[in-house]
């Protein structure tokens, strides 16, 4: 069984929402990576995103296509990217791992190499940010064979024809995208949330995350309440950014997620107008 | 035979309703921007065949642009070379200097039509961005054009005229600084944007419906040349040339010529300081098959996939990918595809300058100095059509900068 199925399982019998932290590969420093990776999981993350740099990060916000220049710069690519996944793996035989990135790197190494080696070094699940359904089929089938989940975006303006396209291809978990806009915009609107998720639900039977937009304990913890899963990417990379040791990247990890987790695990489900707003 | 008059007849047909032109082509991109995509599309198939709407174009590709534009033969250069007569289309007479006003003016009425009020632009070279502000104030649009960081200074005239017409130029700092990154931009703009704002897309790249409705609105190049060929000289020409950086000017002559299998093709990319090191821009001649900017194609990266920063004398020809439809056409053996160095096309940048009194864009410059060399290989009674994509006025920094003249 994939560690993605098994660990929503898991956390649907506990009663419990994701947290599932974004990190890009090789940023601030390729060596602490790993580490962050380990932060983040004693600080209460259930699954972890692994961005694989990429040159052209159409559909990121500054902060994340920053991490990505400066990850490329240290010389972080598709190998290392792996490298790190199995030296996380050595530590870490339950959490799982989602690689998030662009296709042409994986179309340089080919479908079927990739997918081997990703599933060899232990990652569950990949998200190729642009590869929608509609051109995802060869993939999905390499992927397939490698036991690897393929996750889609959906967005709050994705059509039903599409949703149910998603459908036949997607595994894991779906991963619904808050906000219009690239990564890092502040305006989640977590009213319009609940309704978006329920029309996912009708269409899609998998766990459900919400990303895009969540930065700070009360957002996650009122997204927690209507979703499956939380995934917070820009704010944690944006903290990361700083840092100049990996003592400190791991420090800046666990101090950031744990408020987040503890937030979620606490919280009362929040009323219609506790609207939440970022600042 | 018979096999290649079918798939060229498909050629007419494509690309598909996914925007695949056989492998090529498609829509990889985010989620987020799936819905712009396919209204877009929608509006496009829809006016497209909206009469009131093609009046409209034709009135200002008429009025506004001055078309059609006209033929020349390039009598000096023809007795010079002793080959083929070379002929030019001479789409440098058009408004703001260049093929790019075509799509603009296109692309600004669809999104007047689809009741958007602010557009935004890429630009390299500053022709498009320039062409796009020009349709904005027309238009009475908001309108911002993304450039490159490392394009605002090359290009320090084009910026102003932009400023002029009433255009922001937001200058991109990240990535190499030049055309693909204000293209990713441009593209964060649109999808955060997306409910008031059309994005004015300036060459045949990006994801579906781009490629193909860029083509459409350039395609009056190749549909005039054509008839004017056929009344001026009484038959088509042997081969066409243009130049080609996304591919926008080439498909629009190309393409409605493709059926017409007597008539070779030749697109020329910029092989910068030579095709065998990395300081060019030719995905095509040298490049593979990948994913970049939306679309499957050529394009130039290195072994893990990341996209390289390219090199050419002229900024609107470097870029690392390529329309899909000329991935097609490359594959398919319907074109074939050149790289003529910053040095040739320098001295052909001079040779017409000098000869006929045409001072062409760097961009034309590659067109012109192929056809040079393909006029000369072939026979007196054959013509050589090239398209002269722009003047350049534009590069005259540049080419001071080049040869070492301070002002
Ligand atoms: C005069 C001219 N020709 C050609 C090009 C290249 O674009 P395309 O290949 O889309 O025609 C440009 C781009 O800026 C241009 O300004």
């Amino acid at each position: 069984m994939n560690r993605i199925d098994r660990r929503f399982a898991e956390l649907k019998r506990a009663g419990r929402v994701a947290l599932v932290p974004y990190v890009t590969a090789g940023h601030p420093q390729p060596q602490s990576t790993v580490a962050v990776l380990h932060s983040a999981v004693g600080a209460g993350a259930d699954l972890v995103e692994l961005g694989m740099p990429f040159s052209d990060v159409m559909a990121d916000g500054p902060v994340i296509q920053n991490a990505h220049e400066r990850a490329l710069a240290q010389g972080t690519g598709l190998q290392q990217v792996l490298d790190m996944v199995r030296e996380f793996r050595r530590q870490d035989a339950d959490t799982p791992v989602i690689l998030m990135g662009y296709a042409n790197p994986i179309e340089r190494r080919g479908a079927a190499r990739f997918a081997a080696e990703a599933a060899e070094a232990g990652v569950d699940g990949l998200l190729i940010v642009d590869c929608p359904a509609d051109e995802a089929d060869e993939l999905k089938e390499q992927l397939q064979a490698q036991g690897i989940h393929q996750i889609f975006l959906v967005a709050p303006t994705t059509t039903e024809r599409r949703l149910d396209h998603a459908a036949r291809l997607a595994g894991g978990f779906v991963y619904y995208v808050s906000i219009k806009g690239v990564t890092g915009a502040a305006s989640l609107d977590v009213d319009a949330l609940a309704p978006m998720i329920e029309k996912v639900r009708g269409h899609i039977d998998l766990p459900v995350a919400v990303g895009f937009g969540i930065r700070e304990p009360a957002q996650a913890a009122a997204v927690a309440a209507v979703a499956d899963a939380v995934v917070i990417g820009s704010a944690l990379v944006d903290r990361l950014d700083r840092c100049d040791s990996t003592e400190e990247a791991v420090a800046v990890t666990r101090d950031f997620l744990a408020p987040v987790r503890d937030a979620m695990d606490n919280s009362v489900p929040i009323q219609a107008e506790q609207t939440v707003r970022t600042t | 035979m018979v096999e290649q008059a079918l798939k060229l007849k498909q050629a007419e047909t494509l690309p598909d309703a996914g925007g695949h032109f056989g492998v090529f082509g498609g829509r990889f991109v985010s989620e987020t921007l799936m819905p712009a995509l396919e209204e877009l599309d929608e509006a496009w198939r829809f006016y497209l065949k909206d009469p009131d709407f093609l009046a409209e174009l034709d009135r200002d590709l008429a009025h506004f642009v001055g078309r059609p534009s006209p033929l020349y033969l390039a009598e000096n250069l023809t007795r010079q070379v002793g080959g083929a007569r070379i002929v030019l289309k001479r789409e440098d007479l058009n408004h703001t200097g260049a093929h790019k006003v075509n799509n603009t003016v296109g692309q600004g009425l669809l999104a007047r039509a689809m009741g958007k009020r602010r557009v935004i632009a890429e630009t390299g070279a500053g022709q498009h961005g320039v062409a796009s502000a020009t349709i904005a104030a027309r238009l009475g649009m908001e309108c911002v054009v993304y450039m490159g960081a490392e394009d605002v200074r090359r290009q320090s005239i084009n910026v102003y005229r932009m400023k002029l017409l009433g255009a922001k130029v937001v200058a991109v700092e990240s990535g190499s600084r030049t055309l693909k990154d204000a293209l990713n931009e441009a593209m964060r703009d649109w999808v955060t944007n997306v409910d008031d704002t059309f994005y004015i897309l300036g060459t045949v790249a990006g994801p579906h419906p781009y490629p193909a409705m860029v083509r459409d609105f350039n395609a009056v190049v190749g549909r005039e040349a054509r008839a004017q060929m056929l009344t001026e000289y009484g038959r088509l020409p042997d081969a066409l040339v243009a130049c080609v950086g996304g591919g926008s000017n080439a498909i629009g002559l190309f393409h409605p010529f493709i059926e017409d299998t007597d008539v070779a093709m030749y697109g020329v990319e910029a092989a910068g300081r030579g095709l065998s090191g990395l300081e060019h821009a030719a995905s095509l001649c040298a490049g593979r098959v990948g994913v970049l900017h939306g679309s499957r194609t050529y394009l130039l990266d290195d072994d893990s996939g990341q996209i390289r920063h390219t090199h050419s004398v002229s900024a609107g020809l470097d870029y690392p990918g390529v329309g899909p439809e000329h991935a097609w056409l490359k594959d398919s053996g319907r074109a074939r595809y050149v790289g003529i160095s910053d040095a040739e096309a320098m001295k052909a940048f001079h040779a017409l300058t000098r000869n006929e009194g045409i001072m062409p864009a760097l961009e034309s410059a590659h067109a012109i100095a192929y056809g040079l060399k393909l006029a000369a290989e072939l026979p007196k009674d054959q013509i050589v059509l090239v398209n002269l994509s722009g003047r350049g006025d534009k590069d005259i920094n540049t080419v001071a900068e080049v040869e070492g003249i301070e002002f």
